[in-house]
């Protein structure tokens, strides 16, 4: 497959302004992107409900914890349905499954942009470092990102979770640690091209120290594959904490978060399809966003990609 | 050829070597008290003490770390804290299960996921093709255990209430007692695993395959007049099918050391519900156990792609 140089693309979508910034390019083509919009929109709806959470709560005069016996629950003791006063029903001990959903956007987001955060500086700290000095360190850093990514992570995250004792802090770590390798390859392997080039050498001759020149002038290079990595993990991390949460193993009850209440919703499914319904499709909902955006920001970045065109290149 | 299998073997054993490390560490001498976990907590000092030197708990951590992987070479993982059952036979007991569970899953989502990544590298952009992206967004957002809830919703439950008791919602047989029942008790479980899987599969398909239709052999092929059914089939699918094995490798690997979630969605008596029962009893040694036959389970399958690479792409076995 010919692939189309940059320039000639970046050329023909703007032909009378010249002397543009890559990114300025890519944020002009992002906002062209009506799916990208519409996924940004429905993020920075999530990110107003996880702040307005307490707000909300205010409003419905309802808490995310407390037991609504006399209401919430049916004479025989069981969850009532969506009704005006439960907008989202309620669940087995009678707690208002409408506002638990939108106090678990809260720790959804927060686990999945901090532990985000880290594997990204994590997964950048190292790459560099292995891609740049080569060697001996590339070797022990590379061989050792394989291990983590061959690893079955939710196994060993479970067990990591055994020891320490399950807390949103080590949901957050446990996440950061199985998915700072995935960023550590591609930025070694990123890094292993840019250090060839000429400005690196002129840095080098003009007496540059090896701290200045990774932080100088590789790392801000490295932006592009970062930015659409980091929208690409924040999902990832999003699934991992509810999956942890699902098992038990993640943030401890009574918090809600909708891993948690999806774990609920084993048992009380046939008499609460609302349990399933709303957790599930709030979970759906915001990973889709930002797997669809993540889609949109790496066409916008690199106009050329071809889907998987790296794929067979590493066989 | 040999030697580069070698090569692998040998790196996978240290792995193995590495992973036991960190286990031994992270477990075993980590602040954490296990003989006051088996004494009970109304236990005197002495019979912790006792525990403690039962354990081998008093010795030197080198000492403790030899007889660790003495036993270990013996295939000898301990006992478990909750049970005293020897962790090996908890292992084996359970080891069909996920078996069944992860090879039947396997089977189906290649069939689902390469077949719908051949028909759309086939007619790409078409209806099907476009289709057939917003089926693998669905499936890369969607969490397995939030599929397998669905499933169980509306297949086990909407139909049970009509009275359709097609597919049972939990619980195993041995296929050794009976394969109709075996087979019937798993769909759902395999239907999760293929669900989930085939989004990545048929992206990797439709994306590997689409390259290999621009190389020059397959328009050489095309040239000669061949069938495209026979160009497709027996001309490119071989060498596009090398990031398939790859990823084939790498979740095939990891289910085996327990398909966690799947297990625990469906009740399976399997190793990813071992695992999940023995964090919450706290059960240090059998979970090691399961992390470090999870481990070889990953290391063989890795080493097995290498092999198949071999086999599927001659270039491979020159180096």
């Amino acid at each position: 497959m010919s692939t189309v140089p940059l320039e000639t693309v970046a050329a023909d979508a703007v032909p009378a302004i010249e002397g543009r910034a890559p990114l300025r390019l890519a944020m002009d083509r992002l906002r062209r992107d009506r799916v990208a919009i519409a996924c940004a929109v429905v993020i920075l709806l999530l990110v107003v409900t996880a702040l307005a959470a307490p707000l909300i709560a205010h409003l419905t005069g309802h808490d995310p914890t407390t037991q609504y016996r006399d209401t919430g629950l049916t004479p025989a003791g069981l969850p009532v349905g969506p009704n005006r006063q439960f907008w989202f029903g309620t669940d087995n001990l009678g707690r208002d499954v409408f506002i638990r959903v939108v106090y678990g956007t809260r720790i959804s987001l927060l686990v999945g942009v901090v532990s985000t955060v880290l594997a990204i500086v994590a997964g950048v700290v190292v790459g560099v470092t292995a891609g740049y000095f080569q060697g001996a360190v590339d070797t022990v850093l590379a061989r050792f990102m394989d291990v983590v990514l061959s690893l079955p992570f939710l196994l060993f995250a479970i067990a990591l979770v055994a020891v320490a004792g399950p807390s949103i802090v080590v949901s957050v770590c446990v996440i950061a640690f199985f998915s700072f390798a995935a960023v550590g390859r591609i930025v070694r392997g990123q890094t292993l091209s840019i250090r060839e080039r000429e400005y690196i050498e002129a840095a080098r001759s003009l007496g540059a120290s090896d701290l200045r020149i990774m932080a100088v002038d590789v790392v801000p290079n490295l932006i592009a594959p970062v930015i659409v990595y980091t929208t690409l993990l924040i999902p990832t991390a999003i699934v991992f904490e509810a999956t942890l949460s699902f098992l038990g193993m993640g943030v401890v009850p009574p918090t809600p978060t909708w891993g948690n209440m999806l774990s609920d919703s084993l048992q009380y499914y046939q008499v609460a399809w609302w349990f399933i319904l709303f957790p599930g499709l709030a979970l759906l909902i915001t990973t889709l966003a930002f797997n669809l955006l993540g889609d949109s920001v790496r066409d916008a970045l690199d106009p050329s990609t071809f889907t998987s065109a790296s794929v067979k290149s590493r066989s | 050829m040999i030697r580069f299998l070698v090569r692998r073997v040998l790196f996978g054993i240290l792995v193995l070597w590495l992973i036991s490390v960190a286990v031994f560490v992270l477990f075993f001498v980590a602040p954490h008290d296990p003989a006051r976990a088996i004494a009970g907590r109304q236990a005197t000092a002495e019979t912790v003490a006792l525990v403690e030197h039962r354990l081998g708990l008093d010795q030197p951590v080198l000492t403790q770390y030899w007889h660790f992987l003495v036993r270990l070479a013996h295939g000898d993982l301990g006992y478990s804290y909750y049970n005293s059952e020897p962790v090996r036979s908890l292992i084996v007991a359970r080891l069909p299960v996920t078996l069944s569970l992860t090879l039947g899953g396997a089977i189906l989502w290649l069939l689902l996921g390469v077949g719908i990544g051949i028909a759309s590298a086939r007619h790409p952009r078409s209806l099907l093709d476009r289709s057939a992206t917003v089926f693998v967004l669905g499936g890369l957002s969607m969490p397995t255990f939030l599929v397998g809830l669905l499933l169980l919703y509306f297949l086990f439950f909407r139909l049970h209430l009509l009275g359709v008791d097609a597919f049972p919602g939990g619980g195993y047989v041995p296929f050794t007692q009976s394969p109709a029942q075996w087979a019937q008790h798993l769909i759902l479980p395999w239907l999760t695993l293929a669900l989930v899987s085939a989004a990545t599969y048929s992206r990797l398909t439709r994306g590997s395959l689409l390259e290999v239709f621009g190389e020059d052999y397959v328009r050489t092929a095309r040239a000669k007049g061949i069938t495209e059914q026979r160009v497709v089939y027996r001309h490119a699918l071989r060498s596009a099918l090398t990031p398939v094995v790859t990823q084939l490798g790498i979740d095939v690997g990891a289910l085996l050391g327990g398909a966690i979630i799947t297990e625990n969605v469906f009740g399976l008596p399997g190793l990813g519900q071992l695992a999940v029962q023995s964090v919450v009893t706290q059960d240090l040694p059998v979970i090691v156990g399961i992390v470090l036959v999870a481990a070889f389970f990953v290391v063989a399958a890795n080493i097995v792609v290498d092999f198949l690479y071999a086999v599927l792409d001659p270039r491979v076995r020159r180096r």
